[in-house]
């Protein structure tokens, strides 16, 4: 039935978004970043998207391997590294990775290991979650794209 | 120091980190909210009530409540340390008070009674000079009254032995003595009686007896005398005393040994007192020796003895003496006197005086009476009759200074539990007081927040919805999602204007300054409120004054929420007749249209016009205006002042004051709640609320904008006349061309030179007609009546128009004026058809203005020739021009701008703009990179401030930058600072100016302040995430003040 469910993809994108925004893992910023993507960039949001993947993969791997060392004390390397996550976080809008890093971020300002390694477990289940509504989203979005490229000859 | 902030970012973490499920908000706020109340009970001391009201307010907003309750914590704290080290001495000593005030009054009466003592001695010792002074004048008296009876009775003596005993015979018998003696009594006052006895010796006493005839007597039977030695029986006697007569004086043990001592010393000599025989009074008796020849010089006791011929003796009645002494003294009351005969020491007899009475024990003097008798010793001793009383002046001074004392102390201790008092207030007061401050913190923080935070999830709500609009709806769904989308604009409105509001207040509202078109603005203004004005059928108008440059620079998003603001308001309370908006130069109002003074307040108004209450005014509707300004009357002398005066001249200013009124015909506001018009959440009265909605908070805003515009608000209103408001603002004076492009709206340009007659009976609103056409470039003549107006368009007369031409556009009609003119129509369809038979003739085409129109009249209308149109109010340039356009079918070709708002501006903006985005996170860099390369920018990316470095070498061809503050290694400002640097050199080496625009990005509004950007050398900032509306501002900014990087634009 190819091409004839675009509008219903389209319906369970819009769904899956609105669940996305009311559980607040995203915010209207998404929206922003939505609008960004037009002709010229078809592509706009899956590459962002998947840089900020690749990117928070990066430094939650290193804020992993920072808290797991024993004698750690960098407590700054890791503000910094948070700082990063909630910058580009909130650039695309993932609202709630967002909100636990801040949490995390001060956690590390007080230097409380503990705080910090919950905080983490914390951010690392927010980030997968994200993770896989995106990967949710987007491929809903490729259904669609494929849907609606679908031409019948009349 | 215990950081309560601490604990609640780690509770808050804990919790965090703890619940697995982070959806359920439910559990959040109420774990978080129970951990705070239990927290700030324990530590701060005014706990429940703040509680309370955190309670009620703010359960959903568990998030920002801590960090307010804490801070507020932490206030309270330090202040109660500042309190205890501002306590005074006083304060500190509070307890010994009392005792202070005890202790002053026990000293206050040692030194009273001190005083007491004192006064009483001196009064004493004064008493006491008194009581010696007279005691012995007393004694003096007595003795020198004593004495002269003594002399008296010393020569009456001389005289018994010149008279008895030198003659022979005697010449004296007993009648001569007692008569001699009674006459010369009054000598004698004191004296009872005197008498003569003659010394008789025994050998002598037969023959004296015979030749007196007589025996003699002892004194104390009367019985014929025993034989003694020696007699001294009495011969004479004064009358008073003649019992005495016979008697032998010495038979009297006590009178013999005075008559022995008598003659012995040759003075007087007195007796000891006894009771007078006759009187019973205490008395004396005194004795005096007679002699009968001439002593020797010295005579020896014998030679007196011998010599010795008599005694004469008398009584002295000492009791009366002294009572008569001391009748002649004053003050003898007050006193007792006592005199004594202290011959024998150890018994004193009494002279004088009742034993009885004794006086005032205390106090006696003493004094030495000497009666010249020097055997005998008496004393006179006086006394106080009564106890001394005591003083009347140690009465009053004493009570009355321990009373003064006591009430200094009194007052003192009074005075200082007062200061006690006032310090206790006064820190009370203080702790109030930042405690106030802290909760007006907290109150702008809450309203920042909740804005804030209500904002976030409304444009959620915003979002989906416009998504939810953009599926498949049933028209009633549809209904409801834009029913609420509608509901959630305004809520956003209302969180805008609240937070506009808090803004204000805390001075964080900056205007911008950007040149616009006021009278644009006020165009989209009035076709705003255009469709409600016409359903209610007020007429709603603008005029702006020629003298009004035609852009200028200011904040025109302020300007225009202002205008909406009063407009919406009149709009809102104004039932009949007009809303009226008037712009002009401030300058102008005060020499032309100010002929009557500003009433403010109804009454006075009330009372001119009451007295001659015209049928109709000359107002805009012709209802009446509160405010007579804008009445013909005064408002032809604005518009005929520019006429005379055209905008040619210009002012040397470079500022403007621009005087916007705003006048309506509306219910007016009531006088008792004038005063309050422009205060928050105060409307005239709370039915308004009920009746008219809205919460009262746009006034206020109003105010305070106008204020930051550097000008002045005020009204005038009349209950059930009418409003009318006012406001100055200040703006920049700024070039024509200054204006991009895209915001100028633009008027059609193919009327330029066309004429036109408007019929309108009403002069006000004739000049708002002929201002629009004006701006179209339509010049216009004004009728007040639609005849002459026909007659002169058919040329039947031949009468020229008043401007000279006699080539005519069009007429204008306004629908009063045609309504009122009868029979007219007929007249204009035969105008049509003449002026359509002639060809060389161009057809003035006809036009209606109406506020409303009713199909009927619709009809009429059209059968009248004013098929052409109906031109409804409110009249704008841009409306009439379309409305002209078609009437006149000219075509006009729209030139640019399908879209027309702002990512098209913002685009003009950017377009073929290169950028450099200098951001270290990836995902920032893109998206940043997304948005600017929409508008048409292209994008340069730079990892961190040192590649942006390298870039920015000059010569570059980078127009604007965008610098991430936080970036490790180089930060924004230090990335900028080195720009500028090398802009600095570059300018050194090669003259030429550099200045990349560079703009900061940050998520953190509060944290990077615009002021740290502009320290640094950046040119403003963008929040991160980016919003359309904030990048074109910041950017239309910061190109505008930078020409060179236009030029430079323009190059590209």
């Amino acid at each position: 039935m190819l091409g004839l469910g675009v509008d219903r993809l389209q319906a369970d994108i819009n769904r899956l978004l609105t669940s996305l925004f009311h559980q607040g893992v995203l915010d209207e910023q998404f929206l922003q970043l939505q609008q960004l993507q037009d002709e010229t960039s078809p592509t706009f949001v899956y590459d962002v998207i998947n840089i900020y993947f690749d990117e928070s993969e990066k430094l939650l791997r290193s804020l992993r391997l920072l808290l797991m060392d024993r004698e750690f004390s960098d407590y700054k390397k890791i503000g910094l590294h948070l700082n990063q996550l909630v910058g580009s976080s909130s650039s695309i809008g993932a609202r709630r990775v967002r909100n636990v890093c801040v949490a995390f971020r001060s956690a590390s300002e007080l230097n409380n290991r503990p705080g910090c390694l919950r905080g983490l477990e914390v951010v690392e289940h927010e980030y997968h979650y994200l993770k896989n509504m995106m990967h949710e989203l987007f491929q809903l979005e490729q259904q669609r794209l494929l849907a609606a490229g679908v031409r019948y000859p009349m | 120091m215990f950081n309560p902030f601490t604990t609640h970012h780690s509770s808050d973490m804990n919790w965090a980190l703890n619940n697995p499920n982070p959806e359920g908000k439910e559990p959040r706020t109420t774990t978080q909210s129970s951990d705070f109340y239990h927290l700030s009970a324990k530590d701060s001391p005014q706990k429940s009530r703040k509680i309370d009201f955190w309670r009620s307010g703010l359960m959903g907003f568990a998030k920002m409540q801590h960090s307010v309750a804490v801070k507020m914590n932490n206030g309270n704290n330090n202040d109660q340390v500042g309190n205890k080290k501002g306590s005074t001495f006083i304060q500190e000593h509070r307890a010994l008070l009392p005792k202070g005030l005890i202790l002053w009054t026990i000293i206050v009466g040692f030194i009273s009674r001190g005083i007491y003592q004192w006064m009483d001695d001196t009064s004493k010792v004064r008493r006491e000079e008194v009581l010696v002074s007279m005691c012995d004048q007393r004694a003096r008296m007595l003795q020198d009254q004593f004495s002269v009876s003594v002399n008296h009775v010393h020569a009456l003596a001389i005289l018994v032995s010149t008279f008895h005993y030198h003659k022979n015979p005697s010449a004296i018998d007993q009648g001569t003595f007692a008569d001699y003696t009674a006459r010369t009594a009054f000598e004698r006052p004191l004296l009872s009686g005197v008498a003569y006895a003659e010394k008789v010796v025994n050998a002598e006493r037969e023959m004296f007896e015979s030749q007196h005839n007589w025996v003699i007597k002892t004194m104390d039977t009367g019985e014929p005398s025993p034989v003694r030695d020696e007699y001294a029986p009495v011969i004479f006697s004064q009358d008073s005393v003649s019992y005495l007569e016979s008697l032998d004086m010495m038979s009297g043990e006590e009178d013999r040994e005075n008559i022995l001592r008598a003659r012995e010393t040759g003075k007087a000599v007195l007796t000891s007192p006894f009771r007078l025989l006759a009187s019973h009074h205490l008395g004396v008796v005194l004795t005096f020796p007679v002699y009968k020849a001439s002593l020797p010089r010295n005579p020896t006791v014998q030679e007196r003895i011998a010599a010795t011929a008599g005694y004469l003796g008398g009584a002295f009645d000492v009791e009366s003496l002294v009572e008569n002494l001391l009748g002649q003294l004053a003050g003898n009351q007050a006193i007792v006197v006592h005199v004594y005969d202290i011959t024998n020491a150890s018994d004193p007899l009494v002279m004088y005086g009742n034993q009885d009475e004794e006086g005032d024990t205390s106090l006696y003097h003493e004094s030495k009476l000497d009666f010249g008798d020097p055997f005998r010793k008496h004393k006179m001793i006086c006394r106080y009759l009564q106890k001394a009383p005591i003083p009347l002046n140690v009465l009053t001074t004493v009570p009355l200074f321990f009373a003064i004392g006591f009430l200094v102390g009194y007052i003192l201790y009074g005075a200082a539990v007062h200061i006690v008092k006032v310090e206790d207030d006064f820190h009370e007061m203080q702790e109030l007081k930042v405690r106030a401050e802290a909760a007006d913190v907290a109150k702008s923080q809450f309203l920042a927040t909740v804005s804030h935070e209500i904002r976030t999830p409304m444009n959620g709500i915003l979002g989906m919805l416009a998504m939810l609009l953009d599926t498949e709806l049933s028209s009633t769904q549809r209904d409801y999602a834009q029913t609420a989308q509608v509901c959630g604009k305004a809520l956003i409105a209302l969180i805008n204007e609240v937070l506009d509001r808090a803004k204000i207040e805390a001075g964080k509202l900056e205007l911008e300054s950007v040149p616009f078109d006021i009278r644009s603005i006020l165009d989209d203004v009035l076709s705003l409120f255009s469709e409600e004005s016409r359903n209610k059928g007020i007429e709603l108008a603008v005029f702006v004054s020629d003298k009004v440059p035609e852009i200028v620079k200011g904040d025109s998003g302020r300007f225009r929420q202002i205008i909406i603001n009063l407009v919406g308001n009149s709009v809102k309370f104004t039932e009949k007749g007009h809303i009226f908006v008037k712009v002009h130069l401030a300058e102008q109002s005060k020499d032309g249209a100010e002929s009557k003074p500003a009433l403010n307040g109804g009454v006075a108004s009330e009372d001119i016009t009451a007295a001659s209450k015209p049928s109709s005014y000359n107002t805009l509707s012709g209802y009446e205006a509160a405010d007579g300004r804008n009445s013909w009357d005064s408002f032809k002398h604005l518009v005929s002042s520019e006429e005379l005066l055209t905008s040619s001249e210009f002012d040397a200013s470079s500022n403007v004051r621009l005087m916007v009124s705003i006048e309506d015909t509306g219910i007016g506001i009531p006088l008792t709640a004038q005063g309050r018009v422009f205060m928050p959440f105060m409307q005239a009265d709370s039915s308004t609320s009920r009746t008219y909605g809205g919460t009262g908070i746009g006034l206020s805003i109003s105010k305070c904008l106008v204020e930051l515009m550097r000008g002045q608000i005020s009204f005038v209103s009349r209950p059930r006349v009418g409003s009318t408001f006012w406001f100055t603002a200040v703006f920049e004076r700024c070039d024509k061309f200054s204006l991009k492009k895209p915001t100028v709206e633009n008027l059609p340009s193919s009327f330029r030179g066309m004429r036109a007659i408007v019929v309108d009976a009403k002069p006000v609103r004739a000049a708002v007609t002929r201002y629009h056409m004006k701006r179209l470039g339509i010049s216009v003549d004004v009728m007040t009546s639609l005849r002459t107006a026909v007659s002169t368009a058919s040329g039947r007369n031949g009468s020229p128009l008043p401007s000279g031409t006699t080539k005519l556009d069009m007429i204008l009609v306004e629908k009063d004026s045609w309504i009122s003119t009868e029979d007219i129509d007929a007249e204009i369809r035969q105008m049509n058809s003449r002026t359509n038979g002639n060809v060389h003739r161009k057809t003035p085409k006809l036009a209606l203005f109406a506020t409303n129109i009713t199909n009927s009249e619709f009809d009429r209308a059209k059968s009248a020739g004013f098929a052409d149109t109906v031109i409804m109010k409110p009249l704008r340039a841009s409306m009439i021009g379309a409305c002209l356009q078609q009437v006149l079918e000219l075509r006009k070709a729209r030139q640019q701008h399908p879209e027309g708002s702002s990512p098209a501006t913002l685009k003009s903006l950017l377009t073929g703009k290169k950028i450099l985005v200098v951001d270290d996170n990836m995902v920032n860099r893109r998206v940043a990179a997304g948005a600017l390369k929409k508008f048409g920018a292209e994008v340069v990316c730079a990892e961190s401030g040192q590649v942006a470095l390298g870039l920015l070498q000059i010569p570059h061809s980078f127009d604007a930058c965008f610098m991430d503050i936080q970036m490790p290694q180089m930060d924004g400002f230090e990335a900028t600072r080195q720009i500028r640097m090398m802009e600095k050199e570059a300018k050194e080496k090669t003259k030429l100016e550099w200045h990349l625009p560079i703009l900061a990005m940050t998520a953190d509004v509060i944290h990077a302040t615009y002021e740290e950007c502009l320290k640094s050398g950046m040119d403003g900032y963008v929040s991160k995430p980016f919003e359309e509306e904030n990048l074109y501002k910041s950017v239309a900014k910061s190109f505008k003040a930078n020409p060179i990087s236009d030029s430079s634009c323009s190059q590209s």
